[in-house]
């Protein structure tokens, strides 16, 4: 028997779902990203940790190019999904977007009722013109978010009548219902209560099966529990990716143990 | 910044209970092998009357890892620290036994006739009191090197013992009448050999603080 030291338990037959190489994020001339390079493996939970203004949500939108409807914004590097470079020449950036779903921060349902919300981007991607095959989408993506039991008998209420942790659960049936193969989540349960955020980590755990998650989280507990690898970001820089058993027991960073420990500054 | 102040605070008064435990511990054992030496009675019901002391420190040092845990959720190497000092607590309430065992065999055997000086066994004593200072010193300093050569020191207490085991088989068979006596010297050396161990086992748990180094069973 050896030594242990938490050893990684990436396994090296995961072919990584998303690649980023020497990626530089500019807001005009201010580098908001320095030279990032990370995969994460497929079917994977991955969490971006970092105090505020560390780039962690800035480059989760280089991700699905959410950050170019941002004016005098330029990225220079790669980011590869399944090895294509989301950012090559003659991009569909809707398609990329149907790949790579978001959920936000801040639950947003349309003012629409919580079938709408769901058939929404199966609508506009004239995914399918079957009504039936349509209901069957919108009851399978709102069971994967585990919220069927709850809406089934109300589904043609407005989904504004729901409940903050039911919206966001919803935007995720929302996200899942195209079947992307990438979901970016931005602090997703950050203005839940415990029950909701709880809902939504056992979500998380759920839907890692079927798809590979990047999730950005201000609450270190949340990332401890529901990723496998954790991504530490400081003045956009990626200081440290580990696995998360080994980040928040021996990170191999002082600056991620000052940060991780609370000693930060 | 005031929660990382007082999780530093919480921190120190757990290391300095943790520390004060350990203290106890080495005094009970030290105290217990003066009995031994000295044929004390009175010192041997001073050790046994100091345990329960020793038995609230270990209480108190369990709780307050519980509360921190569940109040601060420590990480990285506060987590190390936290979860080495719940593991240490026992193993230093149960070093304070076995000096309660030693001192209540000291007891009996001052009813007996008093036995021939056995150099091996005060030097076993000794030695376990050495490396039980050893070891706490290492987790005080989170000292791995100074940790690693504690242990390398334990096999000179297994030696020890080897030697005590096989004089006091020898004069068992060779003077039957003393047997019993010289049977309740064997079960003292079979204590001080076992808090050999424990200073071993504080040893791995600083590494651990120390490095995240899991080197227990590697040697």
């Amino acid at each position: 028997m050896s030594e242990r030291r938490g050893e990684t338990i990436i396994p090296n037959n995961a072919a990584p779902k998303v690649t980023v190489r020497n990626l530089n994020f500019y807001y005009g001339r201010a580098q908001a990203l320095h030279d990032i390079s990370l995969d994460v493996p497929e079917r994977f939970v991955m969490a971006f940790i970092g105090p505020s203004g560390c780039g962690k949500s800035t480059f989760l939108r280089t991700l699905n190019r959410m950050n170019d409807v941002i004016p005098a914004t330029h990225v220079e590097g790669e980011v590869l999904i399944d090895g294509r470079d989301v950012y090559a020449a003659g991009t569909d950036v809707v398609d990329l977007r149907r790949r790579v779903g978001m959920v936000f921060q801040k639950s947003n349902p349309f003012p629409k009722s919580i079938f709408d919300n769901v058939a929404y981007g199966l609508r506009i991607n004239r995914v399918t013109n079957s009504k039936s095959e349509l209901e069957s989408r919108v009851e399978q993506a709102l069971k994967d978010a585990a919220l069927w039991n709850e809406v089934s008998d109300r589904l043609k209420s407005s989904a504004l009548g729901l409940s903050g942790g039911q919206q966001q659960r919803l935007c995720i049936a929302r996200a899942l219902a195209i079947k992307p193969e990438v979901i970016l989540m931005d602090e997703p349960a950050s203005a839940l209560d415990p029950i909701a955020t709880s809902k939504i980590e056992e979500l998380i755990f759920a839907l890692k099966k079927d798809y590979t998650i990047i999730i950005v989280t201000h609450n270190m507990q949340q990332a401890a529990r529901v990723s496998d690898l954790t991504a530490f970001f400081l003045l956009g820089k990626l200081i440290e990716v580990n696995t998360t058993e080994k980040m928040f027991t021996a990170p191999d960073d002082k600056v991620t143990e000052d940060y991780i420990t609370g000693r930060f500054g | 910044m005031e929660y990382h102040r007082h999780l530093d605070d919480e921190l120190n008064e757990l290391r300095d209970r943790v520390l004060l435990l350990g203290g106890e511990a080495e005094r009970a054992l030290e105290r217990a092998m003066n009995a031994l030496a000295e044929r004390d009675t009175t010192i041997a019901r001073d050790v046994l009357e100091h345990d329960d002391q020793i038995d609230q420190l270990e209480v108190d040092v369990d709780r307050q890892c519980v509360d921190i845990i569940a109040l601060r959720q420590p990480a990285a190497r506060d987590l190390r620290f936290v979860m080495s000092v719940a593991k240490m607590a026992p193993i230093l309430e149960r070093v304070a036994d076995h000096a309660c065992n030693i001192a209540r065999t000291v007891i009996d055997l001052n009813l007996e006739p008093e036995p021939k000086p056995n150099s091996e066994l005060q030097r076993m004593g000794e030695h376990a009191v050495r490396l039980l200072r050893g070891a706490l010193d290492a987790f005080t300093s989170n000292d791995a090197m100074a940790a690693r050569e504690v242990i390398k020191q334990d096999a000179d207490i297994n030696a020890l013992y080897n030697t005590v085991f096989r004089n006091l088989i020898e004069l068992m068979a060779s003077h039957p009448q003393t047997a019993t006596r010289d049977a309740r010297l064997l079960f003292i050396a079979k204590h001080i050999e076992r808090i050999g161990d424990y200073a071993t086992d504080i040893c791995e748990l600083t590494v651990f603080m120390a490095e995240a180094a899991i080197i227990k069973h590697l040697h």
